[in-house]
């Protein structure tokens, strides 16, 4: 096996090398999951938690009108927490796929291999996290009695595949950013906060009649997946002007992260 | 047979800010923009370095502090790129530039093998398979499901190097991880590194360990500031190390504008006095060191003289101070005397610091001078050397 070191020039994923360190990714997500939930008294009762108390509190402030004003075809409960249980993938592995350079500085420092496993891992995290809290929502779906179109069934990977490109698009640029400017820290919390209001989690793009802010909620690449999720229930109709744009935002943001990391990563171990 | 390793005019170069800083912020980034560059300097930690290893050598890298061993290393394992130059390997690399990388307390130990080992490039397989192997050798069955957490230092230690001990790679880049541990560890350690290296496969060593790197190393590279200065046998690049980094126990400027020291204080002369009948200094033997320094101005300065001792293996052993006096133009003498029983049978280096206001190091000299202990003919049945840094003769009984 012959190998070449030298002043990096030329831009590549590095897909082969990924491949080849593939195991890196399970032992990574599997050490965080581990640890995530070490001496905690709910375990993973935690990743169903969160976003089941945020769907409660939206449904007693806000169910009845928004439903009412927007003439939802399927139940608030249902409506607002398959939209907590996508947002969770994307915040979690956003938040965590930013710090994770960072947390990992000891081991980057040590020791080489392809970095953009780390990020990728801490949002492999968030994702066993949704399929944990996946089992409640199918409970809850029987609870409300709304039924789930099987021919459609597809889409549930292609909304969860959309998610986690936007996830990984913004955590590994801010993972990258991080490395550099430790204000990233300080930005997470919020911007986490202001995009979820953003992002049409707990109402449906059509809530505001000004085209302005429909163009910036369809954007959001945030806005498909949570469409075409919806679109498993039988009664909701899938706006695929939606699905487009934020399809194609989604890609951008992934580009953008991947190179803007491939870019940089090089010098991490001399940073962090 | 092609070489194993070609390293070929590897630089690495930094940027030093002079202005100090933890690390960037978004604020000062933009802030800069609008500004003129601030002061930055360049600054090699490796200068066109180049060797070749043939497979399997035993590779001893051997320099002082800083003198960029371990930015070659980083090189080496890819951690780190070169700024120019290039490498080329053939085998598959494995970096030991810390034991336990990837070791998390909250994991049990069985998980922290699969951890660590996989981070390390093993392949799940590998480790299966040599999983009792590493349990075994580590000397924690008992233990294996408890998380690390609960180990002791010298449990977390042992699986460490269990786990790096049984990687089958063909190059092994190795950075001090000797250092630690007790005697008998580390000697197992050696005994693992040797099978290593005699079954066929090609090792880098770093370490300040002379021993060590004599034990096991056939070639040796030395670097001094970031630059190759000898490649041979190791034998010979340890000498050429010894002798550059030894001196006299005295020193004395002739000329005192080349004397250690600054503008207006220098450093004119140490004399190491003791009573030898043969010229030797042994451990029961008391020294005293003189030290002679020249004041030139005719402002009172509040001074005193602080020395270091070091191993020549670079530990430090102890850092002591005269009190600090207002002196005035003219001769300054110090005596240091440093008691029979205290030192053991090592070689000794000064670091010479001249402070002002007992805080503001004026002048740092390191290296000054340099003191060789010799042990005394002994009776009973061990002759190895003596563990420690220091060998003091305290009260130790035994009563029957």
């Amino acid at each position: 096996m012959e190998f070449e070191i030298k002043p990096q020039r030329k831009f590549s994923l590095g897909i082969k090398e990924l491949w080849d360190y593939r195991e890196l990714f399970y032992f990574f997500t599997w050490r965080d999951v581990k640890v995530k939930y070490k001496q905690t008294v709910l375990g993973f009762l935690w990743a169903i938690i969160q976003p089941l108390f945020m769907t409660v509190v939206f449904t007693v402030f806000f169910g009845d009108s928004i439903s009412q004003k927007t003439n939802l075809l399927i139940p608030y409960p249902v409506f607002a927490l398959s939209g907590m249980l996508l947002w969770g993938i994307f915040s979690g592995g956003m938040s965590n796929a930013a710090n994770s350079m960072v947390n990992n500085a000891n081991i980057i420092k040590k020791i080489y291999f392809p970095r953009l496993i780390i990020p990728i891992s801490a949002i492999l995290v968030a994702l066993i996290d949704f399929f944990v809290a996946f089992v409640v929502f199918i409970v809850v779906l029987f609870i409300y009695k709304v039924e789930i179109e099987l021919s459609v069934l597809f889409l549930l990977p292609v909304s969860i595949l959309i998610t986690c490109l936007a996830s990984m698009g913004c955590g590994v640029l801010l993972a990258a950013l991080n490395v550099k400017y430790r204000d990233v820290r300080y930005i997470i919390p919020f911007l986490v906060q202001g995009l979820l209001f953003l992002t049409p989690v707990m109402y449906p793009v059509g809530i505001s009649d000004s085209k302005t802010v429909q163009l910036i909620l369809k954007l959001n690449p945030l806005s498909g997946a949570l469409e075409l999720m919806r679109g498993l229930f039988s009664g909701y109709s899938i706006n695929m002007e939606t699905v487009l744009m934020s399809l194609a935002s989604s890609i951008f943001l992934f580009v953008v992260g991947v190179i803007y990391f491939r870019k940089t990563e090089s010098y991490f171990a001399d940073l962090a | 047979m092609k070489p194993i390793l070609e390293v070929q005019n590897i630089s690495k170069k930094f940027m030093i800010n002079h202005e100090q800083q933890a690390y960037l912020s978004l604020r000062d980034s933009i802030s800069n923009i609008f500004k003129s560059r601030n002061s930055t300097e360049e600054f090699f930690a490796l200068k066109d370095v180049s060797f070749e290893v043939m497979p399997g050598d035993t590779v001893g890298i051997i320099g002082k502090n800083g003198a960029g061993k371990s930015t070659l290393l980083k090189i080496l394992s890819k951690i780190t790129p070169p700024s120019t130059g290039r490498i080329i390997g053939r085998g598959r690399v494995a970096s030991l530039l810390e034991v336990g990388t990837g070791f998390h307390p909250e994991l049990s130990g069985r998980e922290n093998i699969f951890m660590n080992g996989s981070i390390l490039g093993m392949r799940r397989t590998e480790i299966l398979r040599n999983f009792d192997a590493i349990v075994d050798f580590a000397d924690v069955e008992k233990f294996i499901d408890t998380p690390l957490k609960h180990y002791s230092s010298g449990m977390q230690l042992r699986l460490a190097f269990a786990v790096a001990a049984f990687l089958e790679n063909e190059i092994l880049i190795i950075d001090e991880v000797l250092a630690v541990g007790d005697a008998e560890f580390q000697k197992k350690c050696m005994g693992k590194m040797g099978d290593i290296s005699n079954s066929g496969r090609t090792i880098l060593f770093v370490s300040h360990n002379m021993v060590g790197v004599k034990s096991l190393c056939s070639k040796g590279v030395l670097i001094e500031k970031g630059v190759v200065k000898q490649t041979g046998k190791i034998d010979e690049i340890i000498n050429l190390y010894l002798s550059k980094v030894s001196g006299s126990e005295n020193y004395f400027a002739t000329d005192l504008n080349l004397a250690i020291g600054n503008d207006f204080l220098k450093l004119t002369r140490i004399t190491t006095i003791y009573d030898s009948h043969d010229g030797h200094i042994y451990i029961n033997t008391p020294i005293k060191i003189e030290f002679e320094l020249e004041y030139l101005l005719e402002k009172p300065l509040v001074f005193n003289l602080s020395i270091v001792l070091n191993t020549i293996n670079q530990i430090l052993v102890f850092n002591v101070s005269t009190e600090a006096k207002t002196v005035n133009k003219g001769k300054i003498t110090c005596c240091l005397e440093i008691p029979a029983n205290l030192l053991n049978d090592e070689i000794y280096i000064m670091d010479v610091y001249l402070v002002k206001d007992s805080s503001v190091v004026l002048v740092k000299n390191e290296s000054t001078i340099q003191i060789e202990v010799k042990d005394l003919p002994r009776d009973g049945n061990w002759y190895g050397k003596w563990l420690g840094v220091v060998r003091p003769q305290l009260n130790f009984s035994l009563k029957n």
